[in-house]
């Protein structure tokens, strides 16, 4: 039996999250949330999780049931995120890792949310849209490494929806995204936007610039409605992800396919996920809100996995990085 | 015209048949039931006219791809050679690295694959989809009687390098008319595929590299510059979690 707890803060989100041999027993998360048309500054975040980290880490314990004793391995995201909210984290999990003697592991972000996802749907080998604000990518698993086959060449899809989400001065509560998804659902009049897929890899900037450049226009003109930019705008960017998702699929051979990643929980997109999936014979698998969004059982699924494979981090090698992409990880703990 | 199903592709469903006695496959682009269907309707389009543009292109450039015998735009299919006896590079290099058959095959091969990208772009044809499974490996023609032997394609894998010639298939998501950066992309993609279907092949990545530079001498330079320039966004991009 191992326990492990989790801290995640790479982004606007600070979760910690305890992890019993696949069971969750506690999950909290509290997440940073700025006044509308404003995205997140690094400085500010970090603030923010190192003035709710404590409460947070309480929560976390008390919902669990267990005492600190009572955890084998301190599991923390190494990276990839923003510098300063990484950092602040990072710190209370390496003092409580001293204070209550256990070991560490410093744990890939992505990494986590595959395993999460694996874990949570029972999937055993699936190919991977991991979806989110910082990340694009389609990800599938062969010989020890998490290999990516499509990615964005330039911002992220989450990236893309939450400045639009800006441009509309649409709410950060609870998320951009999330009012993105509720709003378009009254959207009518699709708008063609600037579809961009080299190969598996996709790109945003241009549909971006496009629509940053084109909404208030048309909206003040009554041409098109808010409600059917964001219509328009999550139609066409998931059409591109789904297709790329596809040509990964196509190309392995696979028959799963996980989404993860904060974007993931978009309904939509797991609609349009399924009926390729269906199309193909293959089957779909996504998470909710839960899991899908940063949160710290998925940081302490990653590190069980490693954890249990033998891996632990030196104290001194306990630093964080903005830059770590999921193929640098050595995937010991998969056949 | 009896038609067999052939294979499901990802944007596309490929049938066998035979067009006036010839091998032929046909490629039909059905409606994803997944996208709106106006963007589904000027993908599939713009697609397929050009996928037809972009193969007269490579034929008229020296570049072998399949015969075109007819485009039905009612029913959004393509009919076209089915190009046989064959292999796709993906099979031919997992039979090289699973017999450990060395890397001179390879390496015969990465020039030619090189020099192929290297006319394409040159013809200002960018292919989209690089992949080792969008590269058919067939017989050399010989214009004799030879050519017309019955092989399969266990044959081929017998047959050395030399005798056979690298034909560019699934022009999908083709573009004419490249600046230097969507070149810089066309070649990412290649090295990305190849890298993530054939572990260890980094060297053969080189190889086309240097054949591309050979055979595209105008451009190349600038477009491996902007090679790099892509790498260094898709590995440094600043990924917040």
């Amino acid at each position: 039996m191992v326990i492990a707890i989790g801290f995640e803060g790479s982004a606007n989100k600070l979760g910690i999250g305890i992890i019993k041999d696949g069971v969750v027993l506690s999950n909290p998360r509290h997440t940073y949330i700025t006044p509308p048309g404003q995205g997140f500054l690094p400085k500010d975040t970090a603030r923010h999780h190192r003035e709710h980290a404590l409460s947070v880490l309480q929560q976390a314990l008390d919902e669990a049931k267990i005492k600190p004793q009572d955890i084998d391995v301190i599991c923390y995201t190494k990276g990839p995120g923003m510098g300063a909210p990484l950092v602040s984290t990072a710190l209370v999990a390496r003092t409580v890792a001293q204070l209550w003697k256990k070991p560490i592991v410093a744990v890939n972000h992505c990494i986590g949310h595959i395993e999460m996802g694996r874990l949570i749907t029972g999937s055993k080998n699936p190919t991977v849209l991991y979806v989110s604000g910082g990340n694009t990518q389609v990800i599938a698993y062969s010989e020890r490494c998490y290999r990516i086959f499509g990615e964005t060449i330039d911002i992220a899809v989450g990236n893309c929806l939450d400045r639009f989400a800006r441009v509309l001065k649409l709410s950060n509560d609870p998320s951009p995204g999330y009012n993105i998804e509720q709003l378009a659902k009254q959207g009518q009049k699709y708008l063609e936007l600037p579809y961009v897929v080299k190969g598996m890899d996709v790109s945003f900037s241009g549909l971006l610039s496009f629509i940053e450049e084109k909404a208030p226009e048309l909206i003040e003109k009554g041409e098109y409605t808010p409600a059917d930019m964001c219509f328009s705008l999550q139609e066409t960017v998931f059409a591109m992800l789904i297709e790329i998702t596809e040509r990964a699929m196509a190309h392995c051979g696979s028959q799963e396919v996980l989404i993860v990643g904060g974007v993931g929980c978009n309904k939509r997109l797991q609609e349009m996920m399924g009926v390729m999936a269906e199309e193909r014979g293959a089957t779909l698998f996504a998470t909710d809100e839960r899991f899908c969004i940063d949160n710290g059982a998925m940081i302490a699924q990653a590190g069980w996995e490693m954890f249990r494979s033998g891996i632990t981090t030196e104290m001194k090698d306990t630093t964080c990085t903005q830059r770590f992409r999921t193929d640098e990880v050595e995937v010991t703990w998969r056949k | 015209m009896q038609r067999t199903f052939f294979k499901q592709g990802a944007e596309a469903k490929l049938e066998r048949c035979t067009f006036y006695g010839k091998p032929c496959l046909v490629k039909e682009r059905f409606r994803k039931q997944y996208r709106h269907a106006v963007l589904d309707k000027s993908l599939t389009t713009q697609r397929i006219k050009s996928e037809v543009r972009a193969m007269l292109r490579c034929r008229t450039n020296g570049i072998k791809t399949p015969t075109i015998f007819m485009v039905d735009m009612e029913t959004n299919s393509i009919y076209m050679e089915y190009v046989e006896p064959s292999i796709t590079v993906r099979e031919f290099i997992a039979d090289v690295q699973q017999n450990q058959a060395g890397d001179c095959p390879l390496l015969a091969l990465a020039e030619q694959i090189g020099q192929i990208i290297g006319k394409a772009h040159q013809s200002n044809i960018i292919h989209g989809d690089l992949t080792t499974s969008n590269m058919l490996l067939a017989q050399k023609f010989q214009g004799d009687a030879q050519s017309t032997e019955k092989f399969t394609p266990a044959d081929i894998l017998q047959k050395n390098i030399q005798d056979l010639e690298v034909v560019l298939i699934d022009f999908g998501l083709t573009a004419l008319e490249g600046t230097p950066e969507d070149k810089g992309v066309d070649l990412y993609v290649l090295e990305r595929a190849l890298l993530s279907t054939h572990p260890n092949t980094d060297h053969v990545f080189e190889a086309i590299l240097m054949s591309y530079k050979k055979n595209n001498p105008r451009g190349a330079a600038e477009v491996v510059k902007k090679l790099d320039e892509v790498r260094l966004r898709g590995r440094k991009r600043t990924m917040v979690g």
